[in-house]
């Protein structure tokens, strides 16, 4: 594989604007450049998301690849048939044989990790050919901010309000990555936009890979997170830099971190830009900072060396 | 070639159809009394006999979601449930219509939970009549057969193009062995062949499918798909009649007996509506006026076939095996025939009785009640009738 | 508003026929902010149009040679109908060649 470099991405626009994607949305650029890394020859299938409701929104359509949305819970099933068709089709010769078609599914952390888990189980378990991209804004957008699995800790979503009991969610964000490995998949990897060669050599590699691959792709929000929408690439960019997001693959069981970082920063540098972490006491942030030191340690662990250094403090 | 008759239960009945038909893609999950569908098409597709994908989903509902996505990547595809696992497919069902994906599917019907019962009744079959598909309901293992290939020269139809179900009662058609003759794969596509449909899936021709729609724009999908229900009545009366000319077995939306004098009609679907033929047969000879219909189409509802037949009865006694609590009409099969004579200004006493929910059997013993009870409103408004309904063969 | 088309005349089951044709929709009037790139301050580095979520940073090939004696092969223009204002692309910039402006009405 040819390495990638910011001038080698291609300039094709698959996703068309006009879409109704808010004002510096970080899923519109996971989509856009998802579509580039992929090329024409797919075909999407869409679980209801924010995304999904924002690009295609009748008579209108931003997507320039065959796609079909059909419900929530559903997109690995309904890639899977589409899969299962394309196969027997070919062999019937109603498709030609040679014909290069990549099955991809979408879905956002609530149509994932949530109400998708289930047929996205069964999509792994049975070895399609399916990449599936789970673009994750950490909590259910589309509906207004209410708390999914993948929520983070202490973030403030519509339904774990700050208050006197409460103080945001108080549950620790669910791993997915984990639970598709332990499906056996060939590849799984985490991509962030702000490392944009990383993330096109991932999902290069995961459209190429026979069988279910699984692509976990770091999406800011900017009216759920609460934060300028000048910021998101910054604020991707922090989330690598702090260890709460760390890009890495697992490919043929092998765990590899992908976007080393030998000094970490304080995560209260990621926290305080954003408006859902606003209402953390000093304490608090502290309590964050250590779930990273123990993510990170797990990382380290499995990668076998401190990839992820200690965190630097300042002053 | 020659067809040949072999012994089959109606759940092999229907697989041997999905077979006939060189079905593409099957996605299902096991389910009592279905599960023997997928087993036999399974076998098929172990040892060659069927060129399909078989998707061993997780659940009814990625079953269905499996074929549609299949159907809309352009393969002809087959799925099969029952009871809990339909109920579970509901939502996709809607999106299955609304799409216009042209997926069938067979129904061993079965009572809904609770208590758990995996014995027959409509519940589960009377719980879609509002999801936009086209819906029969078998009388023997044959018509289950039968109907099931029908079903996909019907759904694939360019004027329709629309999901198709197929009924047979749970346990009583399902694991009853009948002599069933069984079509080769040659005649079975002459007669459905394999369409190639105007939208599908393909990197060639990059379409969207599945859009949002405001409300600006969804009213008219929903009346789209309200026409095409529509239109398939006369596609699948043509499908009927081209089924009779090709294999000699002519089916219609609704079958009469003895309604010609018959002073009670009883209206029935399933299995039922034999046991109700051997009792209004017997019944005659003792001199009763009794006449049967029984409905194989229920979606779209055959208003005008029906209404032949009860044109100049007394009293009509609906048989409904399914329960609508709360609801004016109680039976559902009784709320599509009352409209039907209301809007027709017919003012004869239409009663309804449920009968056999869970599996209860439903006897020549019941139908004799039934008929006994109708005599009673003999000369009788709608008016004069107090209660219109009564359960049959229920402990007090 | 001209008339929407009836049931009939629209495509079997909410299809959409046409990829990309969400260009019909202009966006323009969500923003607040006005991107503008300074061409001689750019250096073509493609950070900008990399990171606008629209896409409404267009590369076109249209060579552009600075006071400087500086020459490209290519530049960068905004596309108004569809920038939102986000500021990414300001905020992005190595060499702060784009300010937001204020829109003017």
């Amino acid at each position: 594989m040819s390495s990638v470099t910011i001038a080698t991405l291609p300039r094709e626009e698959l996703l068309a604007p006009g879409h109704r994607m808010c004002q510096g949305c970080g899923a519109a650029i996971v989509m856009r450049h998802l579509l580039k890394a992929l090329g024409k020859n797919v075909i999407i299938a869409h679980a209801t998301g924010c995304v999904e409701v924002t690009t295609t929104l009748y008579p209108e359509t931003a997507w320039r690849v065959p796609w079909v949305h059909v419900a929530f819970e559903n997109a690995a099933a309904v890639a899977s048939g589409i899969e299962a068709a394309i196969k027997v089709l070919k062999r019937k010769g109603v498709i030609e044989s040679s014909k290069k078609v990549k099955v991809v599914a979408i879905g956002g952390d609530g149509g994932t990790v949530d109400i998708g888990l289930q047929a996205l189980s069964g999509m792994l378990e049975r070895g399609h050919n399916i990449l599936y991209v789970l673009y994750d804004n950490e909590a259910y957008m589309n509906t207004g901010i209410q708390r999914s699995g993948a929520t983070p800790m202490y973030a403030w979503t519509t339904t774990t309000p700050a208050g006197k009991v409460w103080r945001g969610e108080w549950r620790r964000k669910k791993d997915i990555v984990s639970i598709v490995r332990a499906h056996g998949v060939p590849y799984a990897a985490t991509v962030n936009f702000a490392y944009i060669t990383d993330f096109y050599t991932k999902i290069r590699k995961a459209a190429e890979i026979e069988g279910p691959t699984f692509i976990h792709a770091f999406a800011p929000c900017v009216p759920g997170w609460r934060y300028e929408p000048h910021l998101t690439v910054k604020i991707a960019k922090l989330a690598v830099q702090t260890g709460i997001w760390v890009n890495y693959e697992i490919e043929k069981g092998v765990f590899r971190v992908t976007t080393p970082v030998p000094r970490r920063l304080p995560v209260g540098e990621y926290l305080k830009l954003q408006g859902r972490f606003a209402h953390l006491t000093k304490e608090e942030i502290e309590t964050i900072q250590r779930i990273v030191d123990e993510d990170v340690e797990y990382i380290n662990k499995l990668a076998g060396a401190t990839v992820i250094g200690p965190v630097e403090r300042k002053g | 070639m020659g067809r040949k008759v072999i012994p089959l239960s109606g759940n092999h009945a229907v697989a041997y159809a999905a077979k006939a038909v060189d079905v593409d893609v099957i996605a299902a999950y096991p389910i009592t009394p279905q599960t023997a569908v997928v087993e036999k098409l399974a076998e098929f597709v172990a040892n060659g006999e069927l060129d399909a994908e078989f998707i061993h989903v997780e659940s009814e509902h990625s079953a269905l979601s499996a074929v549609v996505g299949a159907s809309a990547a352009g393969a002809r595809v087959f799925t099969a449930t029952s009871a809990q696992g339909l109920l579970l497919m509901y939502e996709i069902m809607h999106i299955a219509s609304t799409m216009r994906l042209p997926v069938v599917m067979s129904i061993a019907t079965r009572a809904i939970s609770a208590p758990i019962n995996i014995w027959c009744d409509h519940s589960d079959f009377m719980a879609a009549s509002d999801t936009g598909w086209v819906m029969f309901m078998a009388l023997n293992a044959q018509e289950a057969h039968d109907l099931t290939v029908a079903a996909y020269r019907i759904a694939e139809d360019p004027e329709v193009e629309l999901p198709v179900a197929v009924g047979y009662d749970g346990f009583w058609l399902s694991h009853t062995v009948e002599p069933v003759e069984v079509l080769d794969t040659d005649e079975a596509l002459k007669y459905a062949p394999k369409r190639y449909r105007r939208y599908v899936l393909d990197p060639e021709r990059p379409i969207t499918m599945g859009p949002l729609a405001s409300p600006d724009w969804y009213f008219e999908f929903r009346v789209q798909l309200h026409e095409a229900v529509e239109k398939s009545r006369e596609v699948i009366l043509r499908a009927f009649d081209e089924f009779g000319r090709s294999f000699g077995r002519t089916y219609r939306p609704v079958d009469g007996y003895y309604t010609e004098d018959a002073t009670v009609v009883l209206i029935s679907m399933g299995s039922a509506s034999g046991t109700a033929l051997a009792y209004v047969e017997e019944a005659r000879r003792s001199g009763v006026k009794v006449g049967l219909v029984n409905v194989r189409q229920f979606r779209p509802f055959p208003e005008e076939e029906l209404y032949k037949h009860v044109e100049r009865a007394g009293v009509v006694a609906v048989v409904d095996r399914a329960i609508n609590s709360g609801s004016a009409f109680v039976g559902p099969l009784y709320s599509d025939v009352a409209l039907t004579f209301f809007k027709r200004g017919f003012d004869i006493p239409v009663l309804d009785f449920v009968v056999g929910l869970g599996g209860r059997a439903v006897t020549r013993r019941d139908f004799d009640e039934i008929t006994r009870r109708s005599l009673a409103y003999l000369g009788k408004r709608m008016r004069d009738v107090k209660q219109h309904y009564a359960f049959i063969g229920v402990r007090e | 508003m001209a008339k929407l088309p009836g049931w009939r005349e629209l495509p079997r089951g909410a299809v959409i026929l046409e990829p990309g044709s969400s260009v019909r929709y202009k966006t323009d009037s969500w923003r607040v902010l006005r991107p503008v790139i300074d061409q001689e301050r750019c250096i073509r580095c493609r950070i900008c149009w990399t990171y606008c979520p629209e896409p409404a940073i267009i590369e076109v090939e249209e060579p552009y040679t600075t006071k400087t004696g500086r020459a490209y092969r290519i530049s960068y223009r905004i596309d108004y109908d569809y920038c939102k204002g986000c500021g990414i692309c300001a905020e992005e910039c190595p060499v702060k060649a784009i300010t937001m402006i204020e829109e003017v009405v």
